[in-house]
């Protein structure tokens, strides 16, 4: 604490350490001054636990209700819209525009056609998360190795399949009620029915109900894609948003399609029991991912597990079980569209990636066309009209622009927009923003793949090098017996700068946190090896690895000095 | 086969091998630390280094480069997962890559082949037959065959001895799928253990839904039919020294080949089978094989050259069904001949024998119990049968009957052929030479008439002998 306060005394320009502290301490004085940060941060917890849902809430309540009255005094012209902002969708992106536009001083509306949450709620992250944490318990159990290696004893493990499902429905509605508790708390007018354009800063919602706002943002969200020729039944050919209710559990169930919603259900599923194969279109499982985590991943994700897997096949034909006839799953080569193989299976889940659910928005009022459904942005999430030019007080963020389907992704979008919105010019850094895939081990990543920097470092001419540590080497990951992993960098020799970070191991999706702030910041490698983490964390995998980085110049911000003095 | 080791291999390998040996605990750093290739005619290997001082097998992580590719020293060909790391493995020498042994995913013991090295293009092929021939040269102790019985008893230690076993399965299991074009329903991890357990998926009956093969049945046929003949040739690993003398009163646990054959043997009774047996006059056959003796000629091979001809005619006694669902109708007649080696029993296979001529064939049938004796047979030598035969008579045996091998239609029995007082059609008592032969087949694919009808031709194959000659 003392150091934390001489630092900030002694270099009042924005020092992250130093931010913390005091927003921790006295929040309202000092958000202003870093905004950015905060809400990205604030979102972040939103995410992520109820109570800090409820630890934001708090001290932005008071506030809220100045600047609001402030607002409203200061406008002093009557005002000319029912709203200062509408979202429409409130789900994760929409919460967050919604939460950061109070905090604003915006008078905000949501409007809902489903329920509040959105898929990340309901249908996608948090429920998910409730049955990883399940199969992580269930397979630490069933591996007796593991559990010898520990001393540990422990009889046959079991679960009981309807209770995994409560455990994910619970946490889901608990998640929905916190999300909608906070916005009720603050003020945000919840709106219920559908939403749809009727022009420029009107929307209609319910049958009848027409209200208008100085800007809209979209924010309705994406829904399973299902491509042609598979008949999903809800019972044996499924989608993720049948899956998460885990109302059976096959004996062998395929999915297709090997990216992070496949492969989290792949360990949800073997965790359980049942015996998995892949159908991947493209000719390596886990694309997507920097090929040296996927490779790893392969290894140990699915070698060893009960998977198998079928790539360069398109799954052509999906038939549900009918009179005793098993699914059957028809794949042809992706190349040559020749028919390959047929499986014949208990189950298959459709995980072939999300499509934007833009239908019924009345995009056409405005004189919008969708690009495959996305609606069409610029970098500001500016709605874009078939004839390229900018629709005023319009903006889209999350799956519906297909930017970075992410719902931390939308979040931070929609705090971007409340930014534009009330006056100043934010451009988010989409490379900043991590990812994660919740196997066990976790995967996580942010910024570019190797092959994406090498791109890049080809184009624009400078250097890349890559820098790895092994979580073999860390003492908290061996104490936990998971010493199986890779943290990698890939960054900039000559001055530094951090292009991607690309960890797969115990905690990988807490960890990568301390990598994007630090893109998203703009810190170097240089500056941030001088960090200290606590000893034995598994933050000092980051920590190696930022150390094993080896940068030419000796360029260092300020920021650098001042840490180690 | 055996011949291509003895002409590439064996000059220098024997000593190289017994160094490797020697070297691997003392940890000679400069052969066997990072990297290794022995220097033969032309075709090298590439071994399984040992990077670690505890390493003992390593795991393929991913193969660099392709087969065919050009290498030239220095460069990186594979790369390799210790118990402690990941490391590339760079080429001593420039050539081409013929032929990967190991797949990725694989794992051999350290100082096995994994891969070889042709020096120039032309080489590719040799060095991929010799591949082929030979799948498990990377384990099994071929060098060592040249002078057969004495040194063949030299058993080669377990750990050499058991990763024979999962080579050959990385090698074999690729090809049986197309066998018939059958497709074969099995789930993801019944597939993973067949890999492991070295099952032929082909020959395994599922109890899943619509016939699947799961787990269980992988388990259950587990080593049956791949291991009773895996690890038939390096039984004598397993059982130390042949002892003199028979303790009494003690319990014996089984050799893996015991178990094998107790598996298998349970594993029969899951086959309907029923016997037809057949009186055949063998004196123009005694005739005959007096004449060609002198050439080499062996009973046996006349007997199998025989039954080879009789099943041309009769394929269905050549079929096999492994699903009970349908059944295949065999590309080619390969007869399968049970020889008792020490330890146990094996199969050694004459492959195409319908079409080889008696001369060749009764040189390949010496070749391959040479190489039965000596433990050296490879796996396509004696578990691709298609029918076995299975001769007591040198015993003086009369008739007897055989358990059908799982995974084929049919065995038979043969008896000696002795002098036998017999009445014959015209009203007159005569001396004939006659054997009998026993046939056990499974009902559910071959029926009592097309026994008799094979038993029928080849009585007459037998009786007639000439055709055996052409």
């Amino acid at each position: 604490m003392q150091s934390t306060l001489s630092l900030s005394l002694s270099s009042p320009s924005s020092i992250p350490r130093s931010d913390r502290a005091i927003v921790a301490g006295n929040g309202s004085s000092i958000v202003p001054r870093s905004l950015r940060l905060c809400g990205l941060r604030k979102e972040a917890f939103g995410l992520q636990s109820s109570n800090a849902v409820v630890r934001i809430v708090a001290p932005s309540k008071p506030r809220r209700v100045n600047k609001v009255s402030a607002s409203l005094s200061s406008n002093g012209s009557p005002p000319k819209f029912d709203y200062d902002l509408i979202i429409i969708g409130a789900g994760v992106g929409g919460h967050g525009a919604a939460l950061h536009a109070v905090e604003k001083g915006l008078k905000t509306a949501i409007i809902e056609g489903d329920v509040v949450g959105g898929t990340c709620v309901n249908r996608g992250c948090v429920p998910s998360k409730a049955l990883l944490a399940v199969s992580g318990r269930m397979r630490e159990l069933q591996n007796e190795h593991h559990m010898k290696a520990f001393g540990l004893q422990v009889a046959a493990a079991g679960y009981d399949r309807q209770a995994v499902a409560d455990h994910a429905n619970n946490l889901a509605s608990k998640i929905r009620s916190n999300l909608t508790n906070s916005m009720k708390a603050l003020g945000v007018d919840i709106l219920t029915g559908v939403g749809t354009i009727l022009g420029p800063q009107k929307v209609k919602y319910g049958t009848d109900n027409v209200i208008t706002a100085k800007d809209i943002i979209i924010a309705t969200g994406s829904v399973p894609s299902v491509p042609k020729g598979i008949e999903v039944d809800g019972k044996t050919v499924i989608t993720s948003d049948h899956a998460l209710k885990l109302e059976f559990v096959p004996d062998w169930i395929a999915i297709v399609g090997s990216g992070y919603i496949g492969l989290e259900f792949s360990d949800v599923y073997t965790a359980l029991g049942s015996e998995v194969t892949f159908v991947e279109a493209l000719d390596q499982l886990m694309p997507g991912f920097d090929p040296e985590i996927g490779k790893l991943a392969q290894r140990v994700l699915i070698n060893p597990r009960k998977i198998d897997f079928h790539t360069g096949v398109f799954a052509s034909k999906i038939t549900p079980a009918k009179d005793g006839r098993p699914v059957t799953i028809e794949l042809v080569d992706a190349k040559t569209k020749e028919l390959k193989d047929t499986l014949e299976v208990d189950a298959a889940l459709i995980a072939t990636g999300r499509a934007p659910h833009t239908k019924g928005l009345g995009l056409e009022n405005i004189n919008v066309e969708t690009q495959r459904g996305f609606v069409p942005v610029d970098e500001h999430m500016r709605v874009i009209d078939a004839k390229g030019k900018l629709v005023p007080h319009l903006y889209c963020i999350g799956d519906a622009n297909g930017k970075m389907m992410l719902a931390h992704a939308a979040s931070a979008q929609g705090i971007s927009v409340v930014e534009q919105v009330s006056g100043k010019d934010h451009v988010l850094n989409h490379l900043s923003i991590p990812a994660a895939c919740f196997t066990h081990p976790e995967i996580s990543m942010v910024g570019l793949t190797e092959p994406q920097a090498r791109e890049k470092a080809e184009k624009e001419g400078f250097e890349v090098s890559v820098a790895k540590t092994s979580f073999k080497a860390n003492t908290k990951a061996l104490a936990e017996n998971e010493g199986e992993g890779l943290a990698k960098l890939i960054y900039r020799p000559d001055n530094g700068e951090i292009l991607g970070v690309h960890i797969f191991g115990l905690h990988a999706a807490d960890l990568i946190h301390e990598a994007s702030n630090a893109i998203a910041m703009g810190n170097r490698i240089q500056d941030i090896k001088f960090a200290v983490h606590a000893h034995p964390t598994l933050s000092e995998v980051l920590d190696e690895l930022f150390k094993s980085a080896k940068v030419k110049g000796n360029i260092s911000s300020g920021v650098g000095e001042a840490v180690a003095v | 086969m055996a011949h291509l080791f003895n002409s590439t291999l064996t000059s220098s390998s024997p000593s190289l091998r017994r160094f490797s040996t020697v070297s691997k605990p003392s940890l000679n750093p400069i052969t066997t630390t990072r990297r290794k290739m022995r220097i033969q005619a032309k075709i090298r290997e590439i071994f399984m280094p040992a990077l670690s001082s505890t390493m003992t097998e390593g795991k393929i992580v991913s193969w660099i480069r392709s087969e065919g590719d050009k290498l030239s020293k220095g460069e990186s060909v594979v790369v390799v997962e210790s118990d402690k790391a990941d490391m590339d493995v760079e080429t001593f020498y420039d050539g081409y890559l013929a032929v990967i042994m190991v797949e990725e995913g694989g794992v051999a013991s350290v100082g096995s082949a994994i891969a070889l090295l042709a020096e120039t293009e032309a080489e590719i092929a040799d060095a991929k037959s010799k591949a082929s021939n030979s799948s498990p040269i990377s384990t099994a102790p071929p060098p060592k065959s040249d002078p057969p019985p004495a040194l063949a008893d030299l058993a080669p230690s377990p750990a050499v001895a058991t990763t024979p076993a999962a080579a050959v399965v990385v090698a074999s299991a690729v090809h049986p799928a197309s066998e018939g074009g059958r497709r074969i329903v099995a789930s993801p991890y019944a597939k993973k253990l067949a890999k492991d357990l070295s099952v032929d998926l082909s020959g395994v009956v599922g109890s899943g839904p619509m016939g699947r093969v799961v787990a269980k049945d992988v388990e259950a046929a587990a080593m049956t039919v791949a291991t009773a003949a895996t690890t038939a040739p390096t039984v004598g690993a397993a059982k130390p020294a042949p002892v003199p003398g028979i303790e009494l009163g003690s319990v014996v646990p089984f050799t893996t080949m015991q178990s094998a054959v107790s598996r298998n043997m349970l594993e029969s009774l899951a086959v309907p089978t029923f016997r037809v047996g057949y009186t055949i006059n063998t004196d123009a056959l005694d005739a005959l094989y007096k004449k060609i003796k002198s050439k080499g000629v062996t009973m046996t091979a006349l007997l199998a050259k025989a039954t080879a001809l009789a099943l041309v005619k009769h394929p269905i006694v050549s079929s096999s069904c492994k699903d009970g669902k349908s059944f295949t109708y065999n590309s080619s007649i390969n007869i399968a001949v049970a020889v008792a080696i020490d330890g146990g029993l094996i199969t050694p296979v004459l492959q195409d024998a319908d079409k080889v001529d008696i001369y060749s064939l009764s040189r390949k049938w010496k070749e391959l119990v040479d190489k039965a004796r000596a433990k050296q047979l490879q796996p396509h030598e004696y578990n691709t049968g298609t029918f076995t035969l299975s001769n007591l008579g040198m015993f003086g045996v009369d008739r007897f009957d055989a358990i059908l091998p799982p995974g084929t239609g049919a065995i038979m029995a043969v008896g000696a052929s002795q002098p036998t007082v017999v009445a014959t059609k015209d009203g007159r008592i005569g001396m004939k030479s006659q054997m009998q032969v026993n046939v056990t087949a499974d009902h559910r694919i071959i029926y009592g008439a097309d026994l008799a009808s094979f038993l029928q031709t080849l009585a007459k194959i037998i009786e007639d002998p000439k055709d055996l000659t052409l």
